[in-house]
Formats: structure tokens, C-alpha cells, sequence
């Protein structure tokens, strides 16, 4: 599929120059608007800005619980792709489907649900809280329904790793004497870790955006349970546009940074797997 | 074929090695299938328990009756339609253009397609005020000339767009890739015009995909939260869609209203595993008709016909 197919298929300055039309009207003027906005701030005035106490509280916040529930998606969504395509049990297909839940369902729900299912007189919260586990308006809870939102992303990258993987490489593994745990470090691990961390990276990205659920579990109280998005909110509804504008640049320059590692995270295993 | 063919002939001794034994194996479905439960399965099955708690008449009287909840199903269900229909569009164009040809700035292009889904909602909302906003840059225009954006329709549309963009579009690219321009060079050496080759072949080839992207794009368009809530103000009555309401009422401790709406929502995505699962059997098949039968024609005969239409076309003035 050569330049030649300008000469023999039609539409190509159509379809290009719409689409580079819609692009650009809705997302990258916007983007320009919002860094212009923050560039138009002085140095200090953008620091003083994006580096105030309670800022820097909700950057860690955010951080903290994001890796966290990144990283519990790592372990639970290796153990569903393992189970899923390892094993045969009645009903896999249901489970199989009901993985994709989190995409499907608004975060709004996801935020409403979990904050009714941990306080002391919920489904969950009964058993939990006398022991002292408290699931609502704590960092836990934003941790818990982090963890939920991005649990299909760590599952739908390593079930297709895990499906294509040869079985020959840990039969010749096991006639060499290797046990299934030493097959499992040093046979599948080796080969699954490229997917693992894509799955974490964009788990990650997705938790360190994410609003509509935390905004109902988390109680949003500054230096304790508020993170970076809810601040920004906030800036908004004060009507402070350039501090909230400063802000809102910090996250994107994150997301973006964590976008081009998931891109060459994918090239790396590509070349990897060739 | 090869390799499965090799994986039979291996003796069943070797097999079984490489199995897991029998309580392994059952511990970490068990593992598996807790943790979904707890995750996903419970909280599914208390949305519905809260919203039908009070029975069926209060159900009904929550989600009916309320006005400001009547309205915010009515909001959804225009937003979302207009966002997938545009985005439905796109994604038609930016598969055709990166699919069917090479160019400068391709790679570009298709990264910046996936943007969207790294900018968090509440930074999209923030950028879109930042432009129609009434301190923004076309906000005093705006004004003048009467128009509203923030805080109301125009602008839930727009952040919607945004938010859902990249989903149609990221469904079609790989498809219409592996589909191939054959079909459509053919139907063009055969006499058709672009439209007629569009409606006749390459819309029937890559329907299903697109259905595809049209039900994610439009469940992630009726669900969203974050973009939504910064552009609209939150104006019960009249720039609340469902997700928002669902807040308000929380905020209202209206929990038997919140979870009637989060309910209908919950229906949604549920209604929304199971056509996707219905279009993945179906785009599976059409994928494998699609290579079976090319497996059938040969693949030198169609080398074969490809050049002639090319050639043809070539000779034309």
C-alpha cells in the first residue's frame, strides 16, 4: 500500500482534512488555550501556585493511591488472566465478560456503590469496620475504588501475552528438571513483565485522572483525602482559573509523560517478542 | 496449524507436566473469583438491592416523577447520541485516511487520537471553560452575540466529543488495516464512485467494528462524570445528566433516588457487556469468512486482479 493509492482511492484530502479539522477544534485548541493560560503566568506566580502545602498534599495523595491501586491491579489482574486463560472452570465465560465491568459502568455509580458498601452499617462495612478496616472517606477508599476502575486494564493486556505463549518452552523447561515455580520466575515472568508494566502504566494514568468515583468515597478533605483533580474543582468554584489552570497543566504534563512510557513500553515488547 | 499440530503429537505424560496440580489450580480460581466478587459482583448487586429497597412504587415515583431527574435522562439521552454520532464521523475519516494511505505526519496523527484518553475529565472540562468561559478567550464574544456554551448544552456536547473520541476511531484503524483495499480498488475499476464504493463495500466490511466502537463510546459518553461536571455548572433541571444527578441526590442523602439512577446506569452497562460480547462473536466471524475466503481465491489470482484494476485505472485520463 504505496503513495499510489492517492491515484487510485478517492477521499484522501476529504478524510484527511476533516479529521485534522475535528482534531484540531476539539483538542488541540483546547490544550493550546490551557497552556497558553498557564504560560502567561509569571514563574513564581506558577509556582506559588502549583507548589502551595495543600497542592503538594494532594499531589502525593494522588500519587500514593494511584501506584497503590496500580500496583493491587498488577497482582489481582495477573491472577484473573492466569485463571482465565489456564484454566477451565464452568461459568469462565461470565467471569470472563463481567472483567470489562469497570469500563462499562460510569464512574459515578462505581463511587456511589463503594461508598455505601464500606461505611459501618453497609454489605461489607458491617464485617470490616468493627475490625477496624474503615473503606469510606479514607485514603483506603479511594484506594479501593481506584483499584476497581482500573482493574480490566492490567487483565486485558497479559491474558493475550499469556494466551500466545508457547507451551513447548515450559515443556523443554520441566524435562530440564525445572519446578512450576521455577518456570513460573524464570520461564513465564521474564516473558510476561512487558505486558504487566503496560497494564500498571495505564492503570496508573487512569487512576491518577480519575474524579467521578473519588469525588463520592474520599470525603475530600484538604491534606487528608483530597486529590489533585477535586482540587482543581475547587480553584474552579473559587473562580481562581490561573491557579487551577497551573494545576490542571502539572497533571497533563504527567499523563503525557506516562502516555509516551506506555508507547514505548509497547515498541519495547514488540521488538522483545520478535 | 503447526504449532497445534505439535502440541497434539506431544505424549500426554509431558502434558500433564506442565499442568498445575489440582489444588493449585482450584485455590486460585477461587482466589479469582472472590476477588471479582467482591469487587465487581457485590457492588452490582447493591446498586439494584438499594434501588429496589423501597419497592417498585418508589422506584418508579424516583425516577419518573422527579422532574429534575426526567430531565437529566432526557439531557443524557440527547448528548450522548450527538457525541457518537460525531465521533462516528471521525473515526470513519481517520481510519480511511491512516488506514488506506501513507503520509506525512500518519504516526502523528494516530497518537494524537489516543490524547484523549490520558487528560484527565476535569482537565478537559477546565480547558473548554478556559476557551467559552465568560473570562476565557471567546467569552465576551460569546456573550455578546448571545451564545451559551458553559453551563449549557453547546458545552456538555463539546467535553462528550472530547472525552469519547478516541474510541470509534481506535476500533477502525487496525480493522480497515487488515481488511485490505482490494474490494474497494475493484469496485472503483468496475465503474462505482467514492460514495457508492463507500455505502456498498467499505461500510458493510467494517460494521461491526464499528458497531463496536459506536456501544463503548456510547457507554463511556452517557457515564462521564468528570468533564461533564465542570462544564455544566451542576444546574439541576437543566445541566444535569444522569451521572450528575446520581451525585446530587447523594449530596441531597436522596440514596433511594441516587441508586434509582444508578440503576438505570448500571442496566446500561450491563446491556452493554452483552452486545459487545454479541459483536465480538460477529466481527470474529465476518474476520475469518473474510480470510477463508481468501484463502479459497488464491492469493496470486488476487495479486493478479489488483494489478489489472490498477493498471486500468492508471491508463485512465
Amino acid at each position: 500500500m504505496a503513495t499510489g493509492n492517492r491515484r487510485l482511492l478517492p477521499g484522501f484530502h476529504l478524510s484527511l482534512g476533516y479529521s485534522v479539522l475535528y482534531l484540531s477544534v476539539l483538542v488541540l485548541i483546547p490544550l493550546a488555550a490551557c497552556l497558553a493560560k498557564a504560560a502567561a503566568l509569571s514563574p513564581s506566580q506558577f509556582m506559588a501556585a502549583v507548589w502551595t502545602e495543600r497542592a503538594r498534599a494532594a499531589y502525593s495523595l494522588t500519587f500514593g493511591v494511584s501506584f497503590a491501586a496500580a500496583l493491587i491491579n498488577v497482582l489481582l489482574g495477573g491472577l484473573i488472566a492466569w485463571v482465565l486463560v489456564r484454566y477451565e472452570f464452568p461459568g469462565k465465560r461470565l467471569f470472563d465478560s463481567l472483567v470489562d465491568l469497570p469500563f462499562a459502568l460510569p464512574t459515578a455509580v462505581a463511587g456511589l456503590v463503594y461508598s455505601n458498601l464500606y461505611v459501618s452499617n453497609g454489605w461489607l462495612g458491617r464485617f470490616l469496620v468493627p475490625l477496624g478496616i474503615e473503606g469510606a472517606y479514607t485514603r483506603l477508599a479511594i484506594v479501593l475504588v481506584l483499584t476497581f476502575i482500573g482493574l480490566p486494564f492490567v487483565v486485558r493486556t497479559v491474558q493475550p501475552v499469556l494466551e500466545t505463549l508457547d507451551a513447548d518452552v515450559e515443556e523443554a523447561a520441566a524435562l530440564l528438571g525445572a519446578n512450576r515455580w521455577q518456570i513460573f520466575v524464570r520461564v513465564l515472568l521474564p516473558s510476561l513483565y512487558p505486558a504487566f508494566l503496560t497494564g500498571f502504566a495505564l492503570s496508573f494514568a487512569r487512576a491518577l485522572g480519575e474524579y467521578g468515583s473519588v469525588v463520592f468515597v474520599s470525603g475530600n478533605m484538604p491534606f487528608k483525602t483530597e486529590i489533585a483533580p477535586v482540587l482543581i474543582v475547587q480553584r474552579l468554584e473559587e473562580f481562581s482559573y490561573s491557579e487551577a489552570t497551573a494545576i490542571a497543566v502539572v497533571l497533563l504534563l504527567i499523563s503525557f509523560a506516562l502516555l509516551v512510557a506506555v508507547n514505548l513500553l509497547e515498541r519495547w515488547s514488540k521488538s522483545h517478542e520478535a | 496449524m503447526k504449532p497445534e499440530s505439535i502440541r497434539l503429537a506431544a505424549p500426554a505424560r509431558l502434558q500433564r507436566r506442565s499442568e498445575d496440580p489440582w489444588f493449585v489450580k482450584w485455590t486460585l480460581i477461587l482466589l479469582a473469583v472472590t476477588v471479582m466478587g467482591l469487587l465487581v459482583i457485590v457492588p452490582v448487586a447493591n446498586v439494584f438491592y438499594h434501588a429496589l429497597a423501597g419497592g417498585l412504587g418508589t422506584y418508579w415515583r424516583s425516577l419518573v416523577l422527579d422532574s429534575d431527574t426526567r430531565h437529566s435522562i432526557l439531557l443524557t439521552l440527547t448528548v450522548a447520541p450527538i457525541a457518537v454520532a460525531a465521533n462516528v464521523i471521525f473515526g470513519v475519516a481517520a481510519a480511511w485516511a491512516i488506514a488506506r494511505f501513507r503520509f506525512p505526519g500518519r504516526t502523528i496523527l494516530t497518537t494524537l487520537i489516543d490524547l484523549p484518553f490520558s487528560v484527565s475529565p476535569v482537565v478537559v472540562g477546565l480547558m473548554f471553560i478556559l476557551i467559552f468561559g465568560l473570562q476565557g478567550t471567546l467569552g465576551p464574544w460569546l456573550r455578546e452575540h448571545g451564545i451559551k456554551i458553559v453551563f449549557a448544552l453547546p458545552g456538555l456536547i463539546l467535553v462528550t466529543c472530547f472525552v469519547t473520541l478516541p474510541f470509534v476511531a481506535r476500533e477502525l484503524i487496525p480493522l480497515m488495516e487488515a481488511v485490505g483495499a482490494d474490494e474497494e480498488i475493484a469496485a472503483l475499476s468496475l465503474g462505482a464512485n467514492g460514495w457508492q464504493m463507500f455505502w456498498r463495500i467499505t461500510l458493510p466490511n467494517i460494521k461491526w467494528g464499528m458497531l463496536y466502537g459506536v456501544i463503548l463510546c456510547n457507554a463511556r459518553a452517557m457515564g462521564e462524570f468528570g468533564a461533564v461536571y465542570v462544564i455544566s455548572g451542576h444546574i439541576a433541571g437543566q445541566t444535569d445528566t444522569m451521572p450528575l444527578r446520581v451525585e446530587k441526590l447523594f449530596q441531597e442523602y436522596n440514596l433511594p433516588g441516587s441508586f434509582a439512577v444508578a440503576s438505570v446506569l448500571t442496566l446500561l452497562a450491563l446491556v452493554t457487556l452483552v452486545v459487545k460480547l454479541f459483536l465480538e462473536r460477529q466481527s470474529r466471524r465476518q474476520r475469518e469468512e473474510a480470510t477463508e475466503s481468501t484463502d479459497l481465491a488464491e492469493t496470486s489470482n488476487r495479486i493478479d486482479s489488483t494489478t489489472y484494476c490498477q493498471t486500468t485505472l492508471e491508463k485512465q485520463p
